[in-house]
């Protein structure tokens, strides 16, 4: 197989003593769609802020392709340039339309042409509707216009690798819908992302391979197929179960 | 330094800081009143009086205390309107004051939410109850940093009294200056004077501001 | 409108005078402020940064400009100096002195505030987008933080024309004093002139403060 976009050896984050990761490792290939899934504070978001060097690591190594990712290198910016990401909160900057949100950084840190830079992004924010907002600010956006604004912020810099930190968990649920399609028709063209979620079917739908992290330890690394068909360990069954008790019971009252 | 001398003219400089904190708390206590006159009346939009409160705020907030005292002191009598320097001290520290005060209670006020207000409501509270048990708890901790920010600078205001012959701190200095040029020693007891009126005014501001944020929020 | 004794300030130049001492008290504010906004701008984003030891001594620098009132500041420059190292500071002078100590002090925290309240992780958004370091700060951070320390300068502003009223402690001839000397000049033929001067030297004071306080609150509405 080719050389892994994205390759974790090893790596251990400890917050004041405690371990929130442990011995993770993991390899994202190239067109890969990996779903990260487990209980809140189990260490998802972490392991996503430690890839793009927002968390300084204790130990282990995280590679992009062949270069090294670590916390205060000289090339860090050059390498935040190949990875996107998108944040649960959106983080757009207030003080800039949705088109210069967008135009920021592949004109300042990748010094690229103002306008082929717009032309693509015009491209990008018309295939997930919001053509009609480039020039709004992102207080004049609802939640999930905001979100898909994001992406394409993120897109814009041609990242080898996508990374999504539970990107709907702030929206209200008929939002949810509108980013996840994006992210679907992301994974059509065989974009390479790392996908924290809390949405069992859109993971089910989405990923080549469900990822199960517990207490800062992988548990499964498996097809969806298998993780929700054929659960292998007690982990992933109760984990599952914790879904499903909440269909039942929202179910009860129709 | 002349420690005799220092010795001296303790008493006067505590004397003086008597004065200077006597007026200080009771201008204080007076701006607090108008300030939660002035931020009722604006909460709850009593006609007339919230548009004579915006008035007096703008006035009082837009112009120097040494102006407001020089009117108070030397314009107001002529018309019929006599104070002595003590009262005149109080009445302008609560003038500049009282605007102050409300702008702090208001930015609590607005800071607990219109959701905070109806839920209470429906709790079946009454208007005052919701007042009383919900809205000013939650403002008073918002605005309490506010609130010792303006008692520290009307503390500090208070130095401009000696314009009105009031014998307070800064008169004291300048007086014996004057009479036996011990620049040295007078100004380090101004300073120190003042450290020891403003400094903990200042940490205790600071540590029940913690307390406040501890208790009512958690953090 | 005798009985007011806004009479005197019609008579001769009386009223030109007034504005003149008014001019004065603004152009010691007007220089404070210039070379506060610099100073405090540098100050406030260099401050303690790298080295403790110059933090250490800032904060001891900004902590006792805080508490001390301007009153005490401008005795110390006025009389301590002359008698510490022999200079015979003009009023003007000192009070230019004091009023830049402490609008820079003033200005630095707000700038240091301003900074500080944009939430961590737009910075981590920023660099997440493969900004550099100055880039953050240059596109994302500081335009921001100037919306919120905008407001807050001008606010500044105001206070420091207000309190540049106190230099008539120290013997500067601005407004207050020139009202004294017309209300004196005139204390036989107009014997209620303190209450028409200075409620005068009042609404002069407040025509000067309001706009700019209004401007301050337009500005911090539209972006808050």
């Amino acid at each position: 197989m080719a050389e892994p976009v994205l390759t974790i050896e090893h790596l251990t984050k400890k917050y004041d003593g405690q371990h929130v990761l442990s011995d993770v490792s993991l390899q994202v290939h190239k067109g890969e769609v990996i779903v990260i899934v487990g209980p809140s504070g189990s260490g998802k978001s972490t392991l996503l802020r430690c890839i793009n060097a927002l968390e300084e690591i204790q130990s282990g190594e995280i590679r992009l392709g062949d270069r090294q990712i670590s916390a205060g290198a000289k090339d860090l910016p050059e390498i935040r340039q190949k990875i996107g990401m998108v944040f649960q909160s959106y983080e757009l900057f207030p003080h800039l339309t949705v088109m210069n949100n967008i135009l920021l950084a592949p004109t300042k840190a990748q010094h690229r042409a103002k306008e082929e830079v717009k032309t693509e992004a015009m491209t990008l924010l018309t295939r997930v509707g919001l053509a009609d907002k480039a020039d709004s600010y992102p207080r004049q956006l609802s939640g999930g216009q905001k979100q898909r604004a994001a992406i394409v912020r993120a897109l814009c810099m041609h990242p080898e690798i996508l990374l999504f930190d539970e990107v709907t968990a702030a929206l209200d649920p008929e939002m949810v819908r509108e980013v996840l399609e994006v992210i679907l028709q992301l994974a059509d063209q065989k974009k390479t992302m790392l996908i924290v979620t809390h949405e069992m079917q859109f993971a089910r739908a989405v990923a080549d391979r469900i990822i199960l992290l517990d207490e800062g330890k992988i548990q499964d690394d498996t097809t969806p197929e298998e993780f929700f068909e054929h659960p292998k360990t007690d982990l992933a069954r109760r984990f599952l179960q914790s879904f499903e008790y909440a269909r039942t019971n929202r179910t009860i009252p129709q | 330094m002349d420690w005799e001398y220092v010795e001296k003219i303790l008493p006067l400089y505590g004397k003086a800081a008597v004065l200077t904190v006597r007026i200080g708390v009771l201008g204080i206590f007076f701006a607090i009143l108008v300030g939660l006159l002035c931020s009722v009346v604006r909460q709850m939009k009593i006609p007339v009086l919230k548009q004579l409160a915006s008035v007096y705020i703008e006035l009082s907030r837009n112009t120097p205390l040494l102006v407001q005292l020089f009117f108070i002191y030397y314009g107001l009598p002529k018309i019929g309107i006599r104070t002595d320097p003590e009262t005149c001290g109080v009445a302008g520290l609560a003038f500049l004051g009282g605007s102050y005060m409300a702008e702090a209670f208001r930015s609590g006020l607005e800071a607990v939410g219109r959701i905070q207000h109806e839920s209470a409501l429906s709790l079946g509270l009454t208007g005052l109850q919701t007042f009383r048990y919900v809205i000013l708890p939650q403002a008073f901790a918002i605005s309490f940093p506010g609130i010792t920010a303006n008692v520290i600078f009307l503390l500090k205001e208070t130095s401009v009294f000696s314009a009105i012959s009031l014998m307070d701190l800064m008169f004291t200095a300048k007086d014996q200056i004057g009479l036996y040029y011990k620049t040295t020693e007078c100004l380090a007891l101004l300073v120190v004077f003042y450290l020891v009126i403003l400094l903990p005014v200042s940490l205790l501001g600071s540590l029940i501001e913690r307390r406040l944020r501890h208790a009512e929020f958690g953090t | 409108m005798q009985s007011l004794g806004l009479e005197v300030l019609f008579k001769g130049k009386n009223f030109a005078r007034l504005l003149g001492g008014l001019w004065a008290a603004l152009k010691i504010s007007l220089i404070s402020i210039a070379i506060s906004m610099v100073l405090g701008i540098l100050l406030g984003i260099l401050v303690g940064r790298k080295n403790r030891i110059a933090g250490a001594v800032m904060r001891c620098y900004l902590e006792f400009i805080h508490i001390m009132p301007q009153m005490v500041l401008l005795f110390l420059v006025f009389f301590g100096t002359a008698k510490a190292f022999g200079w015979n500071l003009s009023g003007e002078v000192s009070s230019i002195i004091v009023f830049s100590l402490w609008g820079t002090a003033e200005m630095s925290d707000l700038v240091r505030g301003a900074v500080t309240s944009i939430p961590v992780i737009q910075h981590e958004s920023a660099m997440a987008l493969g900004l550099s370091r100055v880039q953050v700060y240059r596109y994302v951070i500081l335009p921001q933080a100037i919306r919120r320390l905008i407001p807050q300068s001008i606010n500044l502003i105001t206070r420091m024309i207000k309190t540049t009223s106190l230099v008539l402690m120290i013997g500067v001839v601005e407004i207050l004093k020139v009202a004294q000397q017309i209300i004196e000049a005139n204390r036989k033929s107009s014997p209620n002139a303190a209450f028409g001067v200075y409620l005068t030297v009042f609404l002069l004071y407040f025509l000067l403060c309001w706009p700019v306080s209004l401007l301050a609150k337009r500005l911090e509405k539209r972006w808050g």
